[in-house]
């Protein structure tokens, strides 16, 4: 190119090319579509153009939301089923993760546990609720089991794959600084794997609850399962639908609190 | 401590990497490992320091002499740092004196004193990636010296870093080496490297890996300075010497995966 441009040439914009590709995020957006959307449906509702019967309004859930709590079943059917999702969860975690480190660290157990997992993660859990049934009986036991190995499976999956991640120049270091073996898993592998483990969490804990509900449908007297079902039994789909609610408020609530773990035990990322 | 690496042979699943290494390091030299890449340099450190079992031979220490207070006689510098990116500076330095029976207040004084020596007093409760390359090289340093070692390995501790880092911490190196009359062995593909910090450069050749010369180089280390004649010279003669190689280096496919 010349550097004498010629002086009379006209000049253009060089034109920004960049643009898009780049979403952002709003609060003010993601409220305001929950109240257009509660907006259309009570609407909808009002002017008859959604039926009662299939669809009950949005006023009419929150009666019925409010009925529940003021008769103090909804606590009834909350704790229970709290109580199953909590005691499953822990028990198939615990259980995962100690399987998954030893599938993780150990030759011995690598291929067995490879295998049988493999093997058994694709049965659907729920098939296996009358089996548990004929086992334990029709009461707690049967449930807890279900959803402990339908979270036993995908812990162990994320275990050992957080556990293989583990930089191997991290585990060198440790050991080329002489530390004990219980040190460098402590202090190295553990760290290393829990970001895996942590979004493992996400996915067991969205398990654990498609099966508290699938077990409490199929036998329990109390739960948001159960209260579902009658609910649906019964044609009030203006408590079926809060019944849905709760589930809904439930799955949100497990996610902040797996959020506030990430972010304690993961501020250093 | 003098250190014996006696008839050392590697092989890997097909590739041969070292054949019949035999040579000592004395107490207070710092020898560099050179050669072009792929001629086992890493893994004769790795043989050197216990991390790799050799498939021939061994490597002898052959007296117990230590520094006092050696927490881990050989000790690893590392090209890639190997920091705990979830500790900060000090907890990373602590990591290693904690399994040793040091009280919290020994513990704390040798952590304070290595990030004195390498000026990262003011970046103890820093995390790893707040750090820039020279400084996380810094902490693997400091963390070396804080467990005292007879013999410091380091595999190419400035090859993860840019050009301005590098002559930095080069004079850092060559100060602590002269200062601390520390044992070492230092890899490296840079001759400059070599010829700024090492007694004995040790010259391998490829394919597999064997001793092609040892080259002394009797300038004090405290002398040494950047463009020296002498140094110059030295810095040629190894060229002459690893140049063929590094030009089949070049030329070579990598059969390995
Ligand atoms: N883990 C391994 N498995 C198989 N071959 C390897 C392995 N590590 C290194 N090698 C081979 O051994 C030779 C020496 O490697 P290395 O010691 O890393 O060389 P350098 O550090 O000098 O570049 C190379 O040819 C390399 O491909
Ligand atoms: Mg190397």
């Amino acid at each position: 190119m010349s550097r004498d441009v010629e002086q009379g040439a006209p000049a253009s914009l060089v034109r920004f090319r960049a643009t898009g590709f780049n979403p952002k995020s709003n609060p003010v957006a993601a409220w305001a579509s929950f109240v257009v959307v509660i907006a259309l449906w009570q609407l909808g509702s009002s002017t008859g153009f959604i039926s009662e019967l299939a669809m009950p309004s949005p006023v009419a859930v929150a009666k019925a939301l409010w009925q529940l709590i003021v008769s103090g079943d909804l606590w009834l059917h909350l704790g229970a089923s709290l109580q199953r999702l909590v005691g499953g969860w822990i028990m198939g975690t615990v259980a995962g993760l100690v399987v998954g480190f030893l599938v993780g660290m150990f030759t011995w157990a690598r291929s067995p546990g490879v295998a049988l997992v493999s093997a058994l993660f694709p049965i659907p859990k729920i098939a296996l609720l009358p089996l548990f049934i004929i086992w334990f009986g029709i009461g707690e036991p049967s449930k807890f089991a279900t959803i402990a190995f339908g979270v036993f499976f995908p812990t162990v999956i994320n275990t050992f794959g957080g556990v293989d991640n583990v930089q191997r120049n991290l585990i060198r270091m440790g050991q080329s600084f002489d530390l004990p073996m219980t040190s460098v898993v402590r202090k190295i592998i553990l760290p290393g794997a829990l970001p895996t483990i942590l979004s493992g969490f996400r996915i067991s804990s969205s398990i654990a609850i498609i099966l508290l509900i699938a077990a409490e449908m199929i036998g329990a007297q109390y739960g948001i399962g159960a209260l579902i079902l009658a609910a649906g039994n019964l044609y009030q789909t203006d408590q079926l639908i809060a019944g849905v609610v709760v589930l809904s408020l439930m799955g949100l609530c497990v996610s902040w609190l797996l959020g506030r773990l990430d972010r304690w035990l993961l501020g250093w990322r | 401590m003098r250190l014996h690496i006696k008839n050392v042979s590697h092989s890997y699943d097909q590739v041969e990497a070292l054949r019949d290494i035999d040579f000592g390091i004395e107490p207070g030299e710092v020898v560099a490992l050179i050669g072009p890449s792929g001629c086992g340099k890493s893994t004769l450190l790795s043989i050197i320091g216990g991390l790799l079992k050799p498939t021939g031979g061994e490597v002898l220490m052959c007296d117990q002499a230590k520094p006092e207070g050696c927490l881990n006689p050989l000790t690893y510098v590392f090209q890639d740092f190997a920091l705990l990116p979830w500790r900060t500076v000090a907890g990373n330095i602590s990591l290693v004196l904690e399994d040793h029976a040091l009280s919290k207040s020994e513990r704390d004084d040798r952590i304070a004193e290595v990030l004195a020596q390498t000026n990262l007093s003011d970046f103890a409760d820093a995390y790893p990636k707040q750090l820039s390359g020279g400084m996380k090289q810094r902490v693997g340093i400091a963390r070396a010296l804080a467990v005292r070692p007879a013999v410091l390995l380091m595999d190419e501790p400035l090859s993860a870093l840019d050009a301005q880092t590098r002559i930095l911490l080069l004079d850092e190196f060559s100060d602590m080496f002269a200062r601390t009359g520390m044992t070492a062995v230092y890899v490296t593909h840079n001759l400059n490297e070599a010829v700024r910090l090492a007694h004995k450069v040790v010259a391998l050749r490829r394919r597999p890996g064997t001793i092609k010369e040892i080259h002394d180089i009797d300038v004090p280390i405290k002398d040494r300075v950047e463009g020296m004649p002498e140094l110059i010279a030295h810095e040629q003669a190894l060229w002459a010497l690893i140049r063929d190689e590094a030009i089949a280096a070049d030329k070579e496919l990598e059969h390995v995966a």
